[in-house]
């Protein structure tokens, strides 16, 4: 029998999980359940939505009602049961390549309506279900299969970028500072409104392999050493700051939930019961 | 009541396909502006939220089909309409819709191509795209209405087989249909047939399906019953699955489930004066007005003709078109395109009934007399 | 094992990457044949850290049963 959140949150019978040795993604998987669990929500009233890719396979894993959607789609599908069900939690488990590449659009769009989504986005920087091709979120100049000679593309601040679309709440997260991405994402389902919080990953097969990261142990050691508390930050130097992550909660703001606006379209209109 | 409809109404095809999918129950719509079918949107922004319904207009017509999608899964009804080119962006979701068994109307007005095309014109183009349009072996349900009335009533219809049979069902109109504007009689919900899906789970498997059924039932999400839906091959339980027995059997029972309720209320045909017929017309949708035109012109006259009209496209009604050319001399396929429906209709009728064909596509409707020469200009 | 609780393994889930027995503040554990075994449960304090970064799940702190 596993561990009680484990048994508790995850279909066990599914387990062990089709992720690679050192995959932040089971890490990343976990913070979500513990969050929903430390928020006492009931799974009736929790969906997970992902998309395609390996961040996308978490939904079938999880006892909740889980829809696993097509590449990049997840928020929009996410859209519909929120609009039919707003009092369900819908939280939408995506990549980097699902959210911001093939899903971008969803993506923006969602935070421009301010529509009470959770979207957790398990960033490994590369395409790994199809073998390391380089992604949005791939630092320029490291490499890919499709990259060989560099990512000359910038890369996307994923928690700037939907905080520019409208997003009321962002925050990013790793796997080594384990109870922090689990209150960032606590904080997030809490929000009511459009919440994102990156989760940087791990991906020691396709990511560390091309670019010379080392271990799966090295790489968590990497986040360990340069995932760095966005208040510790302030009082660092842009030198001090050369290559580091900035983890915590990037912004917050109260803006009008959409499908409370939509509530009150229907009293306008006249179909309210 | 201040948002109760009269029963008679001057509509636009657009806006009785509307009527009727509230009437049907819809109560979700998601979609993008596209011509010819943006008055279906328009319309849906007024009466959904009169009757507790929501629409939305979302960034693009992948999110439209995904957000119907959604909403379905959590237990609204829910539609989607666009043209041509939002029908090629929707593909590859109403595939998704197929192998995960979720309920969805998808209309498209069908109007000029390829590409941009002509915009604000009529075509039948998309016939073919209907049956064949995302990828991988799949069944489909296209159904043509020909009129305001009728895009009403079949909207209604389309409703209904989605719902009983888990399926995408596409409502094919095009630019004459959508834009014609006639009276139309807005039977109320509680005068017409309405289905809906069957929520009583069989067993804890949530794709199971009882003995000779071919339609697992489909339990809402946030009723309870926690489960999985996937677009991968998925077993009973609704998990992905590579075992090649249960994904063969899975693609099997998706084919198998159209064909085998194809008579079961999802084929739905109409013939006008063919008892006598010697010659046949064969049309859908906005050809219909001008071949019943042409007909009684050619009566007049004292040519046999009579109308064969597929009202269900997809699947077709092949044994009841190849039993009644048994005792026409010709046939003529009537269409706005280069002969989509004509490739079917030239695989299924061997013998000696001769298949002929009236095309067009450069933005003008066909007319009447058009179709009359061609009846005539073998007969004299 | 401390406080009540007690170390609990799944040597079948792991996928012996390591995490746990490079973080474990008391080095507890070990791997063998890519396989988690824990080497030295009496120093073990019960931190959970292991069980944060496993992410196969297999390894876990639990209440000891009274």
């Amino acid at each position: 029998m596993p561990s009680q959140l484990v048994q508790n949150t995850m279909r066990t019978k599914r387990l062990p999980h089709i992720w690679c040795p050192g995959c932040g993604h089971g890490i990343l998987m976990r913070d979500v359940c513990q969050a929903i669990e430390n928020l006492g929500l009931e799974r009736e009233k929790v969906s997970i939505v992902s998309g395609i890719g390996c961040s996308s396979r978490a939904a079938g894993y999880m006892d909740y009602n889980t829809l696993h959607t097509t590449h990049g789609r997840p928020i929009a599908f996410a859209t519909g049961i929120k609009m039919a069900q707003p009092d369900m939690h819908v939280i939408v488990i995506t990549g980097d390549g699902d959210a911001t590449a093939i899903g971008g659009n969803h993506l923006i769009h969602a935070a421009r309506r301010n529509i009470d989504l959770t979207v957790v986005v398990f960033n490994n920087s590369i395409y790994g279900m199809t073998g390391g091709q380089y992604s949005p979120t791939t630092p320029t100049g490291e490499k890919g299969t499709t990259a060989p000679y560099g990512n000359i593309d910038g890369d996307f601040d994923i928690p700037k970028l939907a905080e520019a679309a409208g997003a009321t709440y962002t925050a990013r997260g790793d796997c080594y500072h384990v109870p922090q991405m689990i209150k960032l994402i606590e904080n997030g389902i809490k929000n009511k409104g459009f919440s994102i919080i990156e989760g940087v990953s791990i991906c020691p097969t396709y990511y560390g392999r091309k670019n010379k990261k080392g271990s799966a142990v090295q790489m968590m050691h990497w986040q360990e050493q340069n995932c760095i508390d966005i208040k510790k930050a302030e009082k660092m130097t842009p030198e001090e700051l050369e290559g580091k992550v900035l983890i915590g909660e990037m912004s917050r703001t109260v803006r009008p939930e959409y499908t409370e606006l939509y509530d009150e379209i229907i009293r306008k209109a006249g179909g309210a019961k | 009541m201040a948002n109760e409809q009269k029963r008679f109404q001057l509509l636009q095809g657009n806006e009785a396909c509307v009527e009727g999918a509230i009437a049907a129950g819809m109560r979700f719509y998601a979609g993008y502006p596209i011509t010819p079918s943006t008055e279906i949107a328009e319309r849906s922004a007024v009466r959904l939220p009169q009757v507790g319904g929501k629409f939305m207009q979302m960034e693009d017509e992948i999110a439209g089909i995904a957000a119907a999608l959604g909403a379905s899964v959590a237990g609204m009804k829910a539609m989607t309409a666009t043209s041509g080119p939002g029908f090629s962006l929707k593909q590859e979701n109403i595939g998704y819709a197929t192998i995960a068994e979720i309920p969805i109307v998808i209309v498209d007005v069908m109007r000029s191509g390829p590409s941009t095309g002509l915009p604000t014109s009529p075509s039948q183009g998309d016939v073919m795209q209907a049956k064949w349009g995302t990828h991988g072996d799949h069944p489909v349900i296209a159904i043509c209405p020909c009129s305001v009335q009728d895009t009403y009533n079949q909207t209604v219809r389309a409703f209904n087989l989605a719902e009983r049979f888990r399926t995408p069902v596409i409502l094919l109109m095009d630019e004459i249909v959508g834009h014609m504007r006639e009276g139309c009689e807005l039977i109320p919900t509680d005068e017409l047939e309405i289905h809906n899906r069957n929520t009583q789970m069989i067993s804890s498997m949530p794709y199971a399906f009882g003995e000779g059924q071919y339609v697992p039932h489909m339990t809402s999400f946030g009723k309870g019953n926690l489960y999985n839906i996937t677009g991968l091959f998925h077993d009973a339980a609704g998990f992905p699955t590579n075992d090649n027995k249960i994904a063969g059997e899975e693609g099997s029972r998706l084919m198998e489930k159209i064909k085998v309720y194809k008579y079961s209320g999802i084929l739905e045909f109409e013939e006008e004066e063919m008892e006598d017929a010697e010659i046949g017309i064969v049309c859908y949708g906005g050809t219909t007005r001008a071949v019943q035109g042409a007909i009684e012109m050619a009566r007049e006259e004292g040519y046999k003709v009579g109308m064969f009209r597929p009202v269900t496209l997809w699947p077709f009604p092949e044994h009841e078109l190849i039993e009644r050319a048994k005792q026409l001399k010709r046939l003529i396929v009537v269409e706005h395109n280069y002969g989509q429906v004509l490739l079917t209709v030239e695989g299924i009728i061997k013998g000696d009934t001769k298949v002929e064909f009236i095309g067009k596509v450069n933005g003008t409707t066909i007319s009447p007399k058009e179709i009359f020469r061609k009846i005539v200009e073998e007969e004299e | 094992m401390a406080n009540g609780k007690r170390l609990v393994v799944e040597p079948a889930w792991c996928k012996g990457c390591g995490y746990c027995v490079e973080f474990c503040p008391k080095k507890v554990l070990v791997l063998e044949h890519e396989k988690i075994v824990v080497k030295s449960p009496e120093a073990c304090i019960c931190c959970g850290l292991c069980e944060q970064r496993c992410p196969d799940y297999a390894i876990w702190v639990e209440k000891e049963a009274m």
